[in-house]
């Protein structure tokens, strides 16, 4: 039996600081995507929405939300939160219906808005959940620990501030002209390396944003996607959803500890590798047909260590292969051609849908002037709190 | 009125030689911080026994940071102005890594991943009632 479903459409809503409600986002991104698929409202028969939240509180908006914008229509409804991870747990949902052969039309809509500054917990004393504990007992913010991965890539492999900026002068260039960037413009090394440092050695150009934006994807079953005239769409191969496997030992956010290594053997793989590997297995392709990736940059030095979960270079790799212009646009494997966070910055339950947007339009060849050429398989990948992570394998 | 208590019960001990008091399973032997209770996260064991176990002082760095910009809350400032510090996640010999700010007076400059440390205790912060103290890495000597 085929595990495939049809990518019909895709939509966003730019990303920025438009200080409008997350609603109208949503709506605008999931009516691009019924304009793009070519399918009307009324002939979607389930809408998946990502939970739109802050640091891991669920409670803001449901599926329904959109549902009911965009005019009830009677169709199947679900709300999905995996924290970073939500847009690709949606997606999941979708097709998990389809492919059971109860759905064929699903809408999945992710949106956000975003305050200023550093992500905080919500208020109130909450003396037994460790994301407000790391805030209280350590002053342990997100970049801390985005830091903390940064400062092993340079005591471990050598890598340095200017590599981890180049990242970021790789990505801005990569989202000069893509239309949902929210930042749109060329950054030099001396200017990363110039701004603050915010957790050393990570300087506030080195750390993404939190945006305003939204995501939305059609997704249809490949028959339903033949029936309607869509001779050759992009298709969903893999979307890996895996927990961790005990012991955890890489120190995750928000946890002030790790699970304990040696009493129950080391796992194989760390927690971020086996999100790629349970999507490569699914797909039944490995990490050397990957023509694109789009990666979870909430730093720059975390994209190197992406490239890696991923296996697309061997563990401590990841700089040569960015030295060498590998992973710009033309070189043998373009990493966040969208330009990544660097250029969006962070629209928490939007952000996995924005990936596999990305990477529909560039299997599609219509990346205008971020294309990789013959671009025919992509991977996404990202991690967020509480043991979620996500991995899509899309394909033409 | 300047009553000095950990900001939390129950997480560290206090006298000359401070450490941080886990949890070890009486069935695996697995041992969790901050301490746990109800069933252990072995899924290879069904223990719901767990001692009070004190964890090693000493580890080595697994690495480190810092927060040059005041954190928001619920964090609480320890000075006015703000005060930049140090931050470690320490690897000990139990196989766990522990997050913990870096000991007052030493920064960034003065470590490094696989560096030896020790734990003590420091004053947190004050509030109405007095000194609020947290565990601490130190480099040692």
């Amino acid at each position: 039996m085929s595990t495939e479903v049809a990518i019909a459409g895709v939509g966003m809503h730019p990303w920025g600081k438009w200080g409008r409600n997350f609603v109208e986002y949503g709506v605008h991104a999931a009516r691009a995507a019924l304009s793009d698929a070519g399918v009307a409202w009324t002939d979607v028969d389930l809408v998946v929405g990502g939970e739109t939240v802050r640091n891991g509180y669920g409670g803001y908006v449901a599926g329904a939300t959109f549902a009911q914008a965009l005019g009830w229509n009677g169709a199947r409804v679900a709300t999905s939160y995996a924290a970073c991870a939500t847009g690709a747990q949606a997606l999941d949902t979708a097709r998990a219906r389809i492919l059971a052969g109860l759905s064929e039309v699903a809408l999945v809509v992710g949106a956000d808005t975003t305050p200023k500054g550093f992500l905080a917990p919500n208020a109130g004393e909450r003396w037994d959940d460790p994301d407000w504990l790391r805030f209280r007992l350590l002053g342990m913010t997100n970049p801390a620990y985005f830091a903390l991965y940064a400062r092993r890539r340079m005591d471990l492999y050598g890598a340095t501030p200017a590599d981890f900026a180049a990242v970021k002068v790789k990505n801005a260039r990569h989202g000069l002209h893509n239309p949902n960037a929210r930042y749109r413009k060329e950054v030099t090394v001396d200017e990363v390396l110039g701004s603050a440092v915010v957790a050393d050695p990570l300087h506030l150009l080195d750390i993404c944003a939190t945006s305003d934006g939204a995501a939305a994807v059609v997704v249809t079953s490949v028959d339903y996607a033949r029936r309607h005239g869509l001779a050759n769409p992009v298709k969903v191969k893999a979307i890996s959803t895996v927990t961790p496997t005990f012991p955890n030992t890489v120190l995750d956010m928000p946890n002030l500890s790790t699970d304990p290594a040696g009493s129950a053997g080391e796992p194989e793989r760390t927690f971020k590798e086996s999100i790629g590997h349970a999507a490569y297995e699914e797909a039944g392709i490995g990490p050397e047909d990957v023509d694109v990736a789009e990666v979870y940059d909430l730093s720059t030095a975390l994209e190197l260590d992406w490239i890696e979960d991923l296996a697309l270079c061997k563990r401590g790799e990841a700089e040569q292969l960015l030295r060498a212009g590998d992973t710009t646009v033309g070189g043998r494997v373009p990493v966040n051609p969208s330009g990544g966070l660097a250029c969006f910055g962070e629209a928490v339950p939007a952000q996995a849908l924005a990936q596999v947007c990305e990477l529909t339009w560039q299997l599609r060849g219509q990346a205008s002037g971020r294309q990789v050429e013959g671009a025919r398989v992509g991977i996404t990948a990202n991690q967020g709190l509480f043991g979620h992570g996500s991995s899509v394998i899309l394909a033409t | 009125m300047t009553e000095t208590s950990p900001v939390i019960e129950g997480w560290f001990t206090t006298g000359p030689e401070p450490a941080l008091i886990g949890s070890r399973c009486t069935t695996c032997g697995s041992t969790f911080f901050p301490r746990t209770a109800g069933f252990c996260r072995n899924p290879a064991c069904s223990g719901e026994e767990f001692e009070d176990a004190e964890l090693s002082r000493r580890g080595r760095i697994w690495s480190y940071t810092d927060a040059q910009y005041q954190p928001p809350a619920p964090y609480v400032p320890a000075t006015d102005p703000y005060e930049p510090f140090a931050l470690a996640a320490v690897e000990l010999p139990e196989g766990i890594v522990v997050l913990g700010q870096v000991a007052h007076g030493y920064g960034v400059a003065d470590l490094a991943v696989g560096q030896e440390v020790e734990l003590v205790v420091e004053p947190l912060h004050a509030d109405e009632t007095g000194t609020r103290t947290i565990w601490k890495w130190r480099p040692v000597a």
